[in-house]
């Protein structure tokens, strides 16, 4: 078992780098000047403009930039953003409030997804298998925003039970909504799975074999049916995890979050390089360790599965 | 249909006339919903089943035998639902009993003793756990040592000697035989007066099945616990159970005492029943050669049967005179010390086939006979150059396989064909019966698409299938019209060879017998040279001039059938003839 994740821990590393260059690449490649969108309407003084280029290393070729950015990454230095605030500060910022937000939509999908799926599953074809059905197509169908602004109206101004945007430090009570709209997404699919597979597992024979031996219904259900069923489900709620850390745009945007969506936009709105290249680093690490502990958990869900050394 | 007799002879004293029946089945119904309307799965059966008894259920798949044994535990497949008649358990009826009263009835009035120890244990939780709860749930015991106590001696009674050390093990690190034995040990946890055991060694080696029939025989006579069996065998229900139901299409053809049903069974499909089953078969099948005969399937048959008997002797010299030329002849394979060596992770090595030889004479068939885990597959995937040989020298044809590359192998590969086991999941169901046949004459470019066509018409004929399924799809054929389907492919480049790997295994007998005359019918007729892989020595039997008993990735014996079946000289080969089911029984004459 360490044996496999000392091996996956050194193939993330060609991995990162690869991703970084790319990233590191593409925001050098985006057309316009940085320094010069920066100022907007106004011309700046070119002395003023030749000290923030060397500032932020632009007067250097790009293979300078990246090895002049890596060196600093390695010294635990992720540069300074174009408001002055060095990236390691905004990402200390911004992580923790999206980290609250996408556990609380994984609860809310986990809970409603996988209580709804297992009755789907177990009455299939009755009445409440297909309303969730209907529910789970309207909710896929809707776009987030139409879903995130539809909710802002009725829960925020016309009910008045949450504020429409997250306020400052972004506490928990305001954090509910966005996390309810972000939760209608996977809900539908967590759902859908957890219903085909508790299907597809009452009709295995060791449930029949569990009646068999004298077990009670309510005891069949979780043990057997849901405990076998959540395999693949938990494993798409933590890929799903990995996705809502690497933060959710257009909802952050909408509630107004100030969490790793939102910033990360206005970043690449305004070239700013190294907060760019920062943030995809970092995302791109919480990926590579979702996945892993992705992996573990197939073998603490599964016991057939046993990584060799 | 007869009545069941209740007394099979002197030994059977606890019967009297008066007593009330354990359990008795009265017009059993049970029908399945489909879109055609409802489909009789059981249509009025009548078993009677005294305390201490064993019965046995015989019938093909299909017949309604799984779904009898599943309407008396209630525990019915998907639309399934009994429709009709009374299962008297010791005077009750469950088919009025709820679901709660039946939860206290299974596991602990009726045990039962699934057919697939593959798919019946939960494969997440270990095997103490699902023991455990069984005798949890029937309140044989309480608090954790107790039950953890009560359940190492339900393992230890079912013949697991290391019960304590393997209660925390999963299912996945048993063998099959193992968790074979943790099934019945779950089903008798709470000592049930009525033991079901459907199939209980189906999916099992020869071997490993005779141990534990004869663990669940003695086991069952000790405990006093009526056993109601349930095979497709015919051979291995007469050698198990004192009485005996042979069910057809939903309706039992025939009951009675075992030993008096394979005497002189009475109804036409016990009789063909009887006369099909491998295990009970003397002589090997004798081409007819005539393929207009086969052509007309089960009324053929019959005729087959009586042709056969009448020169039986003068086809029997003239095939073995046919082997004789064939061995002067040269050789279609030979085979030299092959050897094939796994690379396991963590463990090293591991030997799956260790210095085999052989040769198979032109136009003959040779079996290869082994226990799951011999190595007799990794042979046919060598020889099929599906798999590179660790050392060793493979001849096809003049050929040697390892220099083959290229354009060449794939020459060869037209003159060596394939059939596998399972004909559900070797078919592809999105291909149609015709593109299937014709796809390997597509992929040797044979001929124009008219012409292929031509070819696929003379192939299903070949094989009795009517030319009508062609545009038909795997899912609507029956397990032996796949088979047949998969034996058309696999000639359909007129092969020389053909590698049969367990390809009679997962077909009912009747089935079997029809795909094993087709065959030698085949061979006669286009002068094939089969490699037979089985498991099952009493195939081997009815289709083999010559046999190679593998064990542990080694031949330990190499002879003519014959010789094989009449003078074994390996002990290992002596077991496995002694636990083919049924081979102890006389036939009367």
């Amino acid at each position: 078992m360490a044996g496999y994740i000392v091996r996956r821990v050194l193939q993330a590393i060609p991995v990162l780098l690869g991703t970084t260059f790319l990233i590191y690449f593409m925001v050098f490649a985006m057309p316009g000047d940085p320094i010069v969108a920066l100022f907007g309407d106004k011309t700046p003084p070119p002395q003023v403009i030749e000290a923030l280029r060397e500032r932020y290393h632009l007067d250097q070729p790009f293979i300078v930039q990246y090895f002049i950015f890596l060196g600093n990454i390695f010294r635990g230095d992720l540069g300074v953003s174009f408001s002055g605030q060095p990236v390691s500060e905004v990402l200390a910022s911004t992580f923790p409030v999206t980290l609250r937000l996408a556990a609380l939509a994984i609860f809310f999908e986990m809970v409603a997804g996988i209580t709804v799926g297992l009755i789907s599953g177990l009455r299939k074809g009755g009445i409440f298998d297909a309303s969730a059905l209907v529910v789970s197509l309207i909710l896929i169908s809707l776009p987030i925003f139409v879903v995130a602004f539809v909710a802002q109206y009725i829960f925020g101004i016309q009910l008045g039970w949450f504020r429409t945007t997250v306020g400052i430090g972004a506490p928990m009570q305001d954090l509910i909504l966005p996390a309810l709209v972000l939760a209608t997404i996977s809900f539908a699919q967590i759902s859908r799975l957890t219903r085909a597979s508790v299907i597809d597992t009452e009709g295995q024979d060791f449930v029949r074999t569990a009646a068999s031996k004298g077990l009670s219904r309510n005891r069949i259900v979780p043990v057997h049916i849901l405990r076998n069923s959540l395999i693949p489900v938990v494993t798409y709620l933590a890929v799903d995890f990995g996705t809502l850390m690497v933060g959710a745009t257009v909802t952050e945007g909408i509630f107004n979050v100030p969490g790793v969506g939102r910033t990360l936009y206005q970043a690449i709105i305004r070239g700013e390089g190294p907060t760019v290249v920062a943030f995809v680093t970092v995302m791109v690490l919480i990926y590579l360790v979702v996945n892993l502990l992705v992996d573990l958990l197939y073998a603490v869900l599964d016991p057939r599965i046993r990584y060799a050394k | 249909m007869t009545e069941i007799v209740n007394t099979t002879g002197v030994q059977q004293t606890a019967v009297d006339i008066g007593e009330r029946p354990l359990l008795e089945i009265k017009g059993l119904q049970v029908g399945f919903n489909t879109q055609d309307g409802v489909i009789k799965a059981v249509d009025g059966i009548d078993i009677t089943l005294y305390r201490g008894q064993s019965l046995a259920i015989v019938g093909e798949s299909g017949s309604g035998k799984s779904t009898t044994a599943h309407a008396i535990i209630k525990l019915l497949p998907g639309t399934g639902h009994i429709s009709g008649g009374q299962i008297l358990l010791d005077g009750q009826d469950l088919t009025k009993t709820s679901e709660k009263e039946m939860e206290a009835i299974r596991g602990r009035k009726i045990g039962f003793v699934p057919q697939d120890p593959m798919s019946n244990l939960n494969p997440v939780w270990s095997i103490g756990f699902q023991v455990e709860e069984a005798i949890k749930a029937n309140g044989i015991a309480s608090g954790r040592k107790e039950v953890k106590k009560r359940a190492i001696e339900v393992l230890k009674q079912a013949g697991l000697q290391d019960a304590d050390r393997r209660l925390k093990q999963f299912p996945h690190q048993f063998s099959g035989g193992m968790r074979q034995r943790v099934l019945i040990g779950m089903g008798l946890a709470a000592d049930p007066q009525l033991l079901i055991a459907d199939e209980p060694t189906s999916a099992l080696d020869v071997t490993v099945q005779r141990v534990i029939l004869d663990h669940l025989e003695s086991l069952t006579r000790e405990l006093g616990t009526t056993l109601l069996f349930i095979t497709h065998d015919l051979g291995l229900a007469a050698e198990r159970a004192e009485q005996l139901v042979v069910m057809y299409k939903g309706k039992v053809v025939e009951s009675g005492p075992s030993a008096q049903i394979l005497k002189d069974p009475q109804h036409p499909y016990t009789q063909r029943l009887v006369a099909a089953a491998p295990s009970l078969a003397s002589r090997r099948i004798q081409a007819t050669g005539s393929i207009a005969a086969a052509e007309s399937g089960m009324k053929a048959d019959a005729s087959h049967v009586a042709g056969e008997e009448i020169d039986l002797i003068a086809t029997a010299e003239a095939r073995a005179e046919a082997v004789e030329a064939a061995a002067s002849a040269p050789p279609a394979i030979v085979v030299e010390d092959l050897t094939k060596v796994f690379k396991i992770r963590g463990s090293g090595e591991f030997t799956a086939v260790d210095n085999v030889s052989f040769q198979i004479p032109k136009g003959t068939t040779m079996a290869l006979v082994g226990e799951s885990g011999s190595g007799k597959s990794t042979v046919a995937k060598m020889l099929l150059k599906l798999e590179d040989a660790t050392s060793g020298k493979i001849v096809v044809g003049g050929k040697d396989l390892a220099s083959t590359t290229g354009k060449e192998l794939f020459q060869l590969r037209s003159r060596m064909q394939p059939v596998f086991q399972d004909p559900y999941g070797s078919l592809n169901p999105l291909r149609n019966i015709g593109n299937t046949i014709s796809e390997p004459l597509s992929t040797h470019k044979y001929g124009t698409k008219a012409t292929r066509r031509q070819r696929v018409h003379e192939l299903l004929d070949q094989v009795s299938l009517p030319r009508t399924l062609i545009s038909r799809y795997p899912n609507e054929l029956s397990g032996g019209q796949r088979q047949r389907v998969a034996i058309a492919r696999a000639l359909a480049l007129k092969p020389e060879i053909v590698v049969l790997d367990e390809a009679v295994s997962a077909l009912d007998v009747l089935v079997q017998a029809q795909i094993l005359r087709l065959l030698a019918d085949l061979q006669s007729e286009l002068g094939l040279t089969y490699l037979f892989i089985t498991h099952d020595l009493a195939v081997v039997r009815v289709i083999a001039d010559h046999v190679s008993v593998m064990q542990r990735g080694k031949i330990v014996e190499k002879a003519t059938t014959d010789e094989v079946f009449d003078n074994p000289r390996e002990q290992y080969t002596r077991d496995l003839l002694a636990a083919i089911p049924g081979a102890g029984i006389e036939l009367g004459a």
